[in-house]
């Protein structure tokens, strides 16, 4: 890039906002996705929504690729300067703005942490439900971006469910107010849900109106055995279908619960199937009759064998299963790829069996397990990038798998978003029609196609 | 294969098993302030990988950014991975230092470190002219510089030099009526030269269990401080000093007062020599019986508790990081206060977060160390206590640094010196 540009970005945000030294370009080519890395021109961390507008006048005149990036913890090389251009760091937008518990919600700028706003919120009793596994590290305006969702999503939905309002700055600079905090508003056109979940093409978000809930009063955890997966899966629908909502209801699958087992020895059975991790929150009656129907439900779909956790501790053992899932399945070997091929909740069984077929046909490590509840699972597939020959068989699992997802009424991604890592199969899913509608809402609102160019709906 | 990449060849499989998550990021205490990604480990980890790829070499921006770091192990203890980041962090030093050479202070100051005698000389002179150019501060040992020295920031409160070391304070071995054991007491240059009073405490509190002390008079610096800066060849020239010296001691344990000396005995001595199976034999024989004070006391010891007198406060713990993730030790200092008559514990938040110390890292980046400090001050505060114990030297000075700069009236001891005013109120 021209020191002239370069000059002219550091005179918007001040020189020490400007990076521009090799290291630092090299430390800002990749996110948390395998496979993709490129070097942007330079990095521009601006400190408000102001430097935010002047920053996307200049770009968007010169025709530079513009990457917003939070801290780049995201799975589908959304953040990734794959054009190069100016990667756009966030973070030093990172105060709440406030907190309305009259109205139950928080007004936050993009670079705040997701724990942090909910440790904000907690004293006041309430709670940011979204909460991806990276909540310690991830921004809110990443993972509203990328529509993150997380353990309790069966119950509490994901990002697009909190998102009352934005404030976004457009790729010529425009800054644009969308939604509020009208828990009822049905105005026009729901710009909120669109930024929401863009992964960055359509607009930097720069404010963010979220809605809080209740903290859950209590909560009770339990874990099933099944040496059968048929069974655990006629256990998902069952609760379900007894009008349950559990806040969280996962699965391990055998060569998740092998895995784990070896790495944390949490007793595990190893002959499984499937192991069932579930807990049910909300006030203390309801807690109380509702595990009651879930411990009926699992015993009456052939749960081999199903414990209660009784206190913190025993609940802390459950859930330590869950937490090891992708350490120990990360630690097999040097790469891993965290898929979220979703499908309906009843069809999470089959799902398994396709990617285990995928598995054995290419001959490749896939570790699934997620959150069965809602039907997103994560086949997780750990493999070495180093190995082309490898790599090959790889990315031919992860066809079939995402081919099987859209067979049984799936999608691409539960939430983890679209980014460049499954941008090729999203014709499949949208058709030549659904495509052609994005594009011309990417072409409408950056017609110069700078923001996050070629990600999500590809060139336009 | 370049030069540079050949010089980092044999991590390239431990640097592929970082999947890039940044977790990292929740604990790094450089990248909490700087929020800058070449700060944390994934970054670095990035630029090692980089150069192993050959798109990057080792340049003086790499080794700038290799540098960067506190070495507190957070980023190895978060990792779900197991990448042992700061072991890897300090291999890119240690290839900065083959391919670039040594930072010319760096250079000047180890040079004088690796002579014995000089550096001796160098230390008991600073003891004996300190005053002419560091001002006594009241309270606390600690000092501020007079006038402007290179490379020392002026505003920062440092501890004297001690008139008289406290190796020549003592003979050789300190007996006692009936010795149950015999134990060489490393001293570390810390406790040595500066604050002797741990020094005096350690063996006062082990007097008090009748064990028998020597104090071997050609121990020498540790070697951590060369090791962290990526000088491995130099590092086993201190190790193999140390390990001769201690080996003729003929003491049943050995002893230090501090978690990064006590680390290098029991962790880093053995890791130097793991291509030399003679030395590395000897290495482990002393590692095996060497303990940080506290763990000494709790486990080999079980030191008495029936004389301690009382020592009326209210007491905050530190865990130095390379007693926390390092040698993993954490339960007995607390025991140790724990069974103080008078003394109240009070958790501080996050008690093993790293106080921003990190050795020769705060000479180099005083403004960043002051910030990462600044929060341990407040996490402090917040517990009220009037003392905080830790157990290292480095920290103790860094931690009474960030309370004379908050303006906080509290005092910060080792342990042991704790546990010592214990036995002398029992005696009275």
């Amino acid at each position: 890039m021209q020191s002239q540009l370069i000059d002219a970005f550091k005179k918007i945000v001040g020189p020490d906002h400007v990076l521009t030294s090799k290291e630092e370009l090299l430390c800002y080519s990749y996110d948390a996705t395998p496979g993709f890395a490129n070097l942007p021109d330079l990095v521009v961390a601006p400190a408000n929504t102001q430097e935010v507008s002047r920053v996307m006048t200049l770009a968007n005149s010169e025709g530079i690729p513009v990457y917003p990036r939070g801290s780049g913890t995201n799975l589908s090389g959304g953040t990734v300067p794959m054009k190069g251009g100016i990667v756009l760091l966030m973070t030093r937008l990172g105060s709440i703005v406030n907190i309305d518990a009259a109205n139950l919600v928080a007004t936050a700028e993009p670079g705040v942490i997701v724990a942090d706003l909910n440790k904000a919120v907690e004293e006041y009793g309430l709670i940011y439900p979204p909460d991806p596994g990276t909540v310690a590290t991830a921004t809110l305006g990443g993972t509203v971006s990328e529509n993150a969702g997380g353990l309790r999503g069966l119950k509490y939905g994901v990002s697009k469910h909190y998102v009352m309002g934005l404030e976004v700055v457009l790729a010529d600079g425009t800054i644009l107010n969308t939604g509020g905090k009208n828990v009822k508003d049905v105005a026009g056109y729901d710009l909120t849900k669109l930024f929401t979940g863009s992964e960055g093409t359509l607009g930097v978000i720069t404010k963010i109106i979220v809605k809080l809930v209740p903290a859950p009063e209590a909560r009770k955890a339990m874990m099933a055995v099944f040496s059968d997966l048929d069974n655990a899966g006629r256990a998902i629908a069952a609760i379900i279908a007894n009008k349950i909502i559990p806040a969280t209801l996962e699965i391990l699958d055998n060569a998740t619960i092998r895995t784990v087992e070896e790495y944390a020895k949490v007793g595990l059975p190893t002959a499984a199937e499937a192991v069932l991790l579930i807990e049910v929150d909300g006030i203390p009656e309801v807690v109380e009759k509702e595990a009651g129907k879930v411990f009926e439900v699992l015993n009456a779909n052939g749960a081999d064998e199903i414990r209660l956790a009784k206190d913190a501790a025993e609940r802390d053992k459950i859930w330590a299963a869950r937490r090891a899932a992708l350490p120990a399945l990360a630690k097999l070997r040097p790469t891993t790829f965290v898929e979220d091929a979703t499908v309906p909740r009843s069809e999470v069984p089959a799902m398994i069996r396709a990617v285990n077929e995928a598995a054995a046909k290419y001959n490749v490590t896939i570790g699934t397990f997620g959150h069965a509840g809602d039907g997103n699972l994560h086949p997780t597939i750990v493999c070495d990038l180093r190995d082309a020959e490898e790599m090959e068989r790889v990315y031919k699992a992860m066809d079939e798998i995402f081919a099987t997802a859209i067979k049984l009424g799936g999608t691409l991604s539960g939430e983890h978003g679209i980014g460049i890592g499954k941008l090729k199969y999203m014709e499949d899913q949208f058709g030549a029609a659904g495509m052609q509608a994005m594009r011309a809402i990417k072409k409408a609102l950056d017609p110069k196609c700078i923001l996050n160019p070629g990600k999500l709906v590809g060139e336009c | 294969m370049s030069k540079d990449k050949a010089l980092l060849a044999d991590i390239e499989d431990a640097i592929a098993n970082c999947m890039k998550c940044g977790n990292c990021m929740e604990v790094c205490p450089i990248y909490k302030e700087l929020q800058n990604e070449t700060a944390v480990a994934r970054g670095k980890l990035a630029l090692i990988e980089a150069v192993l790829q050959g798109r990057s070499d080792i340049s003086a921006g790499f080794d700038k950014r290799m540098a960067m770091c506190v070495s507190c192990k957070a980023c190895t203890a978060k990792c779900p991975c197991g990448v042992k980041a700061d072991e890897l962090i300090l291999r890119g030093r240690q290839a900065a230092v083959k391919a670039r050479g040594l930072h010319p202070v760096k250079k000047y100051v180890f040079k004088l470190l690796a002579n014995r005698t000089l550096f001796d000389l160098a230390l008991r002179m600073a003891g004996l002219f300190g005053p002419l150019q560091m001002k006594k501060l009241p309270g606390n040992l600690a000092v501020v510089a007079r006038f402007p020295m290179p490379g020392l920031d002026r505003r920062r409160v440092l501890a004297p030099f001690a008139a008289t070391p406290l190796r020549s304070r003592y003979p050789e071995t300190i007996t006692v009526a009936r010795p149950k054991m015999k134990v060489a007491f490393f001293t570390g240059c810390t406790i040595n030269y500066v604050y002797t009073d741990i020094g005096q405490a350690v063996i006062d509190v082990l007097k008090a269990n009748d064990i028998e002390i020597t104090l071997p008079p050609l121990q020498h610096c540790c070697g951590t401080p060369v090791h962290m800066s990526g000088d491995a060849d130099l590092a086993r020239l201190f190790a193999k000093h140390n390990i001769e010296t201690f080996e003729r001691a003929g003491a049943d344990y050995i002893v230090a007062a501090c978690g990064s000396c006590a680390e290098a005995f029991k962790l880093e001595y053995p890791e130097l020599f793991r291509d030399d199976p003679v030395m590395h034999a000897r290495a482990e024989k002393l590692a095996a019986k060497t303990f940080e004070i506290s763990e000494f006391l709790v486990d080999v010891v079980k030191f008495r508790r029936d004389n301690l007198g009382e020592v009326p406060s209210t007491v905050t713990m530190h865990d130095p990081c390379h007693m926390a993730r390092g040698i993993k030790v954490t339960g007995q200092p607390r025991e140790i206060l724990k069974a103080i008559p008078g003394v109240k514990l009070v958790e501080m938040k996050q008690p093993d977060r790293c106080c921003g110390a990190g050795g020769s890292f705060s000479l180099a980046n005083y403004e960043l160390s002051r910030k990462i400090n600044d929060r341990k001050i407040a996490d402090i505060a917040a517990t009220d206590a009037d003392t905080v114990a830790t157990s290292c030297g480095s920290c103790r000075m860094h931690i009474i640094d960030g309370l004379v700069q908050n303006k906080q009236d509290r005092r910060c001891l080792h342990t042991v010196q704790l546990l010592a005013q214990a036995y002398a109120a029992g005696k009275g």
